[in-house]
């Protein structure tokens, strides 16, 4: 039970996090039908402007900062280089994301160094908050969990609340219709490029510290955030966050249940031994093939419901 | 005159005029076979093994680029893990080498790359049924799924795959068809420039089939391909398996070059370097990739000796491309084909002599800030330092890095300037081209 009750918290930590990346990058991809592989840079970047502003600064500016300067760098990403690549149709704009993330990858190999960077959970928060059944939960984490639901409440009243919102959630299913009535789609297009940049950056800086902070975790983010965007479904965000809560229980049960197919097959009375045929594939235990669902998931979703949970149009 | 020519033997006007079309395969063959002995050392009486290799990469990786390109110039799909069927089929090979060796199995070595092949081919049935549902974006996602699966089974199951330590095996199991051994480079060389014209020509025959030609109808208009009666998802399936086949050649390239095959075969990083040289050479045409896998292995190798940002550079090569370029280096000279019809290409060398030293400074700048860059962390860490001219120079000191930063800011505006010069002239010249008929 023990193990459950932490599982749980610790799953839904991990989904917000994913949530937070996957909620822009669902909104590029439905809007702007650009699949961004800069996206988890993105995030990663966050992640090192912050270790190296709240170096100088402290943590607390470093939290509004970074994501701020992710913000900026996506808008220049997009006025500057996306727009002039977009007449070349989506597979350049594709390319030129997944070119960028090479680059960024590699730019922050040669600043901050190949090795992990010190990035440490703020001093005034890095405190046992509370015990289940004796097992600490970090106070760092609870704070993870309201940073993310704040931002959840934010996008969630920006869309529905506001003008722009609106205008961004017409343009999600019909941006012709929105560009006729005299709507600067372009420029939402900017909006809504820049402000998901910020979020995955803000998922960085919050991120970073309670994952390591190195110059892969943008190749490691990367593909589980497009598995969510998949999953969820293009153009929706409930499914976005349904997505991302189930990836992150996921992910986190399978680290903690130590069971292989072998254990499943022994309930029926059928002992795995070295020379059952695929013994290997059989005895292999969950937390090994964790890393992995993701990734079966997505290959069995795109093959077999395209639409994900709630999209509303193929991928 | 007519009649003349009809009286005179097929055969003997068929075989020059083989040649005459065919004359730039051969010249290939015959350069790639020519060029290591430019490298030979005389005194010591052997070949440059660094040389060797790298020709070999080039031959290897050039085959698994023209087979990326028949799915993604040819059909338009854009594969995110075709490397899995490039790993796939080297294991399949280290595997079959280890069986011959162990006596289980008999096949001459010159044979072992069909093994590769015919893996690749049934992983690529396998995997193509699953993913050919898909086509674009979607495509890309599901292959990238795929490819990170692969490559995860490939660290958890060691009986196929040996983990972290790969595949060890040996070329050299003594079932030679010619009496060969392969126990020096050279010989392998050859053995590897043979199946990359094999495959080579057999990829190029493809493309004038049926299927190549339909794939090329579904890539442009998929569902005009259904109205005229064919199935798209087939023509995407069978391309998929085939390119799986020479993709698997590649494979079983490396496994006899390398003799290991590691679990980096069938990594992300593999399906990107295809990707890269593909988009660099130009997916457009057919000898595209070939381009490009030159280019990238050229710096890989070359520029991977004195620096660690080879991938910076071949990143930024790619982006360049992909913004100004969209068709690659092959694009671009086919852009020049219409004004070299109308006989005025000289028009341009002064405009290119023109933008050269700009485009030169703004280069040479950006290097100048990486390699600072990178010697501050990397490169610290590595103990290695710069110097130009027997100067050593201070990566924490602010003359170079300012040096840096003026040429790339300075030849950066200055290129914009001169590229405007040039974009008038290229404009008239197309013009004049387009005013004579010629199709632009």
């Amino acid at each position: 039970m023990e193990v459950f009750l932490v599982s749980l918290l610790n799953g839904l930590v991990y989904g917000m996090l994913l949530f937070m990346l996957a909620s822009g990058l669902t909104l590029i991809l439905s809007m702007m039908g650009v699949l961004n592989f800069a996206h988890a840079s993105a995030y990663m970047l966050g992640a090192y402007f912050a270790f190296t502003l709240s170096q100088h600064i402290g943590f607390w500016p470093a939290l509004v900062i970074a994501p701020l300067l992710c913000g900026l760098l996506g808008a220049a990403i997009e006025m500057y280089g996306l727009r002039r690549v977009h007449r070349n149709g989506h597979i350049a704009e594709l390319l030129f994301t997944f070119g960028l993330a090479l680059i960024i990858e590699k730019v922050v190999q040669m600043t901050w160094g190949l090795l992990p960077v010190p990035y440490r959970v703020p001093a005034g928060l890095d405190f046992p908050l509370f015990s289940i059944y004796g097992t600490h939960f970090p106070a760092y984490r609870a704070f993870m969990l309201l940073i993310s639901l704040l931002m959840f409440g934010a996008i969630w009243l920006g869309l529905t609340r506001t003008r722009i919102g609106l205008v961004i959630q017409a343009a999600l299913t019909h941006p012709d219709m929105v560009g006729a009535l005299g709507h600067n789609v372009p420029r939402v297009f900017t909006i809504v490029f820049a402000a998901g940049t910020a979020l995955a950056g803000l998922a960085g800086v919050i991120g970073g510290n309670y994952q390591v902070t190195e110059p892969a975790m943008a190749f490691t983010m990367g593909p589980i955030v497009f598995v969510v965007v998949v999953f969820g479904g293009l153009g929706s965000l409930t499914g976005c966050f349904i997505a991302s809560l189930l990836m992150g229980l996921i992910q986190t049960f399978a680290v903690v249940l130590d069971y292989s197919p072998a254990d499943l097959l022994k309930q029926f009375g059928v002992t795995v031994t070295s020379a059952t045929p695929f013994h290997e594939v059989l005895t292999v235990p969950l937390p090994r093939i964790g890393a992995l669902l993701p990734f079966l998931l997505l290959v069995l979703i795109l093959v077999f419901k395209p639409r994900g949970l709630m999209g509303t149009r193929d991928t | 005159m007519s009649a003349e020519t009809t009286s005179t033997p097929i055969a003997t006007v068929r075989a020059p005029g083989l040649l005459r079309r065919h004359w730039p395969w051969l010249a290939a063959i015959a350069i790639a076979l020519l060029l290591p002995w430019l490298f030979f050392d005389w005194t010591k009486g052997r070949h440059s093994g660094f040389v060797l290799t790298m020709l070999s990469e080039i031959g290897l990786m050039s085959v698994f680029a023209l087979s990326f390109n028949m799915l993604m110039g040819q059909t338009g799909l854009l594969s995110f893990g075709h490397a899995i069927l490039f790993g796939l089929g080297g294991y399949c090979t280290a595997h079959a080498l280890n069986a011959v060796k162990a006596g289980t199995l008999w096949l001459p070595v010159e044979l072992v790359p069909l093994v590769g092949g015919l893996g690749g081919l049934v992983f690529g049935a396998a995997f193509g049924y699953v993913v050919t549902k898909q086509r674009a974006t979607a495509f890309a996602m599901i292959t990238m799924g795929l490819g990170e699966l692969v490559a995860a089974c490939a660290l958890m199951f060691m009986g196929f795959f040996g983990g972290e330590g790969g595949i060890p095996t040996d070329r050299m199991v003594g079932t030679s068809l010619v009496g060969v051994d392969y126990s020096s480079s050279w010989q392998v060389y050859c053995l590897i420039v043979a199946w990359v014209a094999i495959a080579t020509v057999l990829m190029r025959l493809q493309t004038q089939t049926p299927l190549g030609r339909m794939a090329n109808a579904q890539r442009d208009n998929f569902e005009r391909t259904q109205f005229v009666g064919y199935d798209p998802r087939m023509i995407r399936f069978y391309q998929f398996t085939l390119s799986g086949f020479f993709a698997g050649i590649g494979g079983a390239l490396y496994v006899l070059v390398y003799e290991i095959v590691t679990f980096d075969t069938v990594a992300a990083a593999k399906s990107a370097t295809a990707l890269l040289a593909t988009y660099i050479g130009g997916a457009g045409s057919f000898l595209g990739p070939f381009l490009g896998t030159v280019v990238v292995v050229l710096l890989q190798s070359g520029v991977s000796l004195i620096s660690n940002a080879w991938l910076l550079y071949v990143g930024g090569l790619f982006i360049v491309m992909v913004m100004f370029a969209p068709g690659g280096i092959m694009g671009i000279v086919a852009r020049h084909e219409p004004i070299a019809r109308i006989g005025r290409l000289g028009e341009l060398v002064v405009p290119y002599a023109r933008i050269l030293p700009p485009g030169l400074l703004s280069v040479l700048g950006f290097v100048t800030l990486v390699e600072l860059a990178q010697l501050t962390t990397i490169g610290a860490a590595q103990n290695k330092s710069l110097a130009i001219g027997g100067q050593a120079i201070d990566p924490h000191s602010a003359l170079p890095w300012a040096t840096g930063a003026v040429m790339l800011i300075g030849g950066g505006l200055w290129l914009r300037r001169e590229a405007r010069v040039f974009r008038v002239r290229w404009d008239a010249l197309i013009e004049e081209a387009k005013a004579r008929g010629l199709p632009v």
